[in-house]
């Protein structure tokens, strides 16, 4: 204790002198004069102070449980044995149920519009927490997927004059396929190898819709493309918006459900076999091929649908929304939320996606908060927000035959 | 005695070569219905190489492996990708463990009962009655396996949680779970302390008895191969150079030399 506040002291005191240049002195130039800004140094001593104490009660907080759980003790915290209570559970899911519900009637347009990037942002983790998440297949070329969604029902709806409802499914199906077909070739390749091939993927695709004028119209994107339609009425633009934001609760809810039961389903279990030890998963008769496209087909559907209602909701598309930074971006909401935790992507998606836009005042420091929170993020809980839970299966003959053997 | 065994697996004049290197050379073997064979030999003879030769992680040079199941068409193994061997009715153990660390006990055992089932991503999603009562078929099924090798306890457990030797039996149980005729097992026994080689010595022969399952298992301890094998082939160097029983083998020259060294007038 005493220690830590005395190393503390310490730090400050060489922040204070590092940035005491930099802070502290400044020169203007202009009158020949030196202007000494003393109370930055009081920001600079206080702040590293305070923020170099935490560091350390944080990493000897982290000590103690490991120590609690060598010696099998209970290291599950308060947040996550609240989690297991099922009659919270459903008190929590009806809550924030409602409250999604209400909340484009009581805030604005300029509100929901957040929300339903948010929202966005939801599904797309929720799919690529499939592939990463539970498969263990790194992806960073994710956003390909959503762009072959938005693109799709970008050009079927300027040629062809498709609805979006329709449009729907096939951007789906189109995301998916296009999942196998970048799975295929990779197929062999795990680690550092399926992470720049992916990347490529995902490069590719821009490049593509770049440059092939004939098909994307290339940088300039497609513009003027539909709304989603209500039973064939014209909304305006604030009635629209809430609408748009109806579908995508509608859509987060889907994906959750799906993606709960894959979690708990044959597949899913295979899928996490496959993260945990591709050997022996061979070995106990999974097939790899198998199992390894359907992870990237079904991680893609997601963004594929998704990408649908993207380019609805933006009306314009072009090849700009789709770089690597979006990707980056995705994977760091499940990474950041926990991989595999499908509350962990939600939380982690939301955090990543409203923070930055309620904090426009600090957007300059927008990469540097990014970064911080990211390595901390690694060293003090480097499973996520929410660590992976599974299911606990309860045999009930087995007690049965207990007494009868 | 009985009537003539049947013979299960048939290993023919296998070789395999990694570049100039060879690992297995010809080696034959054969399995018989109900039988605890050992493979045993100095490190670097080549046993785990022949196992995963007949496995189907390596793809054997030369040689057949041929499963003769009683009642059904005879399976030829080589050339099969690991998965189609496993469903034609052959499991294995790994020399260090390996399970699925992040993934319940229960869990680990219901992955080998993956190629025994088929419901599919749709019927998945969906939760058709023909899914869930698959689901309840494996939950019970690998429950039934748990009891077995005595672990029904940790069934929620992660089994990363497992102490050492609990973490060698759900291996074995999850290689049971695919409904093999043939059991591989390799060092099961490596790493434990007597108590629990003691413990994994009636489990095996527990296997034998009640499941009808062969067993071909490599081991180094040669104690716990001399009290539950009724035949073992002894390896040197890639080439098979004995085989008997272990009261045969105990006394073979040649096996003694390949253990110890050879005699020298010095």
């Amino acid at each position: 204790m005493l220690q830590n506040l005395k190393k503390s002291i310490l730090v400050s005191l060489w922040f204070v002198f590092l940035t005491f240049p930099l802070m502290v002195v400044r020169v203007n130039t202009m009158d020949q004069v030196v202007i000494w800004r003393w109370m930055n140094l009081v920001w600079v001593a206080v702040g590293s102070f305070v923020l170099s104490y935490l560091w350390r009660y944080m990493l000897a907080r982290q000590q103690v449980r490991k120590k609690v759980a060598d010696e099998g003790g209970e290291i599950r915290s308060k947040t996550q044995l609240l989690l297991e209570d099922m009659s919270f559970r459903y008190k929590a899911m009806g809550f924030i149920l409602l409250a999604a519900l209400v909340f484009p009637l009581v805030f604005d347009t300029y509100q929901s519009t957040i929300m339903i990037s948010a929202l966005i942002y939801v599904v797309l983790g929720l799919g690529l927490n499939i592939t990463v998440g539970l498969a263990g297949l790194l992806d960073l070329g994710y956003v390909a997927f959503f762009g072959v969604g938005a693109y799709s029902y970008a050009l079927l709806n300027h040629h062809f004059d498709l609805g979006f409802w329709i449009s729907l499914p096939i951007g789906g199906i189109l995301g998916c396929l296009f999942g196998v077909i970048l799975g295929f070739p990779i197929l062999r390749l795990r680690g550092d190898y399926l992470a720049i091939v992916t990347l490529g993927f995902g490069m590719i695709f821009k490049v593509v819709m770049e440059n092939w004028g004939g098909l994307s119209f290339g940088p300039s994107g497609i513009a003027n493309i539909d709304k989603p339609s209500f039973f064939g009425m014209d909304l305006n633009l604030a009635d629209s918006t809430i609408y748009i934001y109806y579908i995508m609760i509608a859509m987060v809810i889907f994906t959750i459900l799906v993606t709960m039961r894959l979690r708990n389903s044959r597949i899913g279990r295979a899928w996490i076999a496959m993260r945990e030890d591709e050997v022996a998963c061979v070995a106990m008769g999974i097939d790899i091929a198998k199992t390894k496209l359907s992870a990237y087909a079904l991680g893609a559907f997601w963004a594929g649908m998704v990408g649908v209602l993207f380019a609805s909701k933006t009306t314009f598309i072009n090849p700009a929304s789709f770089t690597f930074m979006e990707s980056a971006i995705i994977l760091s909401i499940v990474v950041l939320g926990g991989m595999g935790s499908i509350l962990g992507v939600i939380l982690g998606a939301f955090l990543l996606i409203l923070l930055p836009e309620y904090m426009r005042a600090f957007s300059e420091y927008r990469m540097l908060a990014f970064g911080a929170a990211m390595v901390l993020m690694m060293i003090f809980r480097p499973q996520g927000i929410i660590s992976n839970l599974r299911q606990t299966y309860e045999y009930k003959g087995s007690k049965e035959k207990k007494h009868n053997v | 005695m009985s009537e003539k065994k049947h013979k299960l697996l048939e290993v023919k004049g296998l070789t395999m070569d990694f570049g100039g290197l060879r690992a297995v050379d010809s080696v034959t073997l054969e399995v018989y219905e109900g039988d605890i064979a050992a493979l045993i030999g100095p490190n670097g003879a080549g046993k785990t190489t022949f196992f995963n030769c007949i496995t189907g992680i390596y793809n054997p040079t030369k040689g057949d492996v041929l499963l003769h199941p009683q009642g059904l068409k005879t399976r030829r193994l080589n050339a099969l990708k690991p998965n189609k061997v496993t469903e034609m009715g052959l499991a294995r153990t790994f020399q260090n463990i390996r399970l699925f660390p992040d993934m319940t006990v229960l869990e680990n055992v219901m992955i080998g009962r993956h190629c025994r089932t088929q419901s599919g991503i749709f019927r998945a999603i969906v939760k058709t009655k023909g899914v869930r009562e698959e689901e309840r078929q494996i939950v019970e099924s690998s429950y039934h396996l748990l009891e077995k090798v005595g672990l029904a306890d940790f069934a929620n457990e992660f089994s990363k949680n497992l102490p050492y030797g609990a973490q060698r039996r759900l291996e074995i149980a999850r290689a049971m779970a695919t409904d093999p005729f043939l059991l591989l097992l390799d060092e099961p026994a490596a790493g434990m302390n007597p108590q629990e080689t003691t413990e994994l010595e009636e489990l095996i022969c527990k296997i034998s008895t009640e499941e009808k399952m062969a067993i071909l298992l490599i081991e180094h301890d040669m104690k716990l191969v001399m009290n539950i094998s009724n035949s073992i082939y002894v390896m040197e160097y890639g080439k098979k150079i004995a085989e008997g029983t272990p009261h045969e083998i105990k006394d073979n020259p040649k096996v003694i030399e390949a253990y110890l060294g050879e005699e020298t007038d010095a």
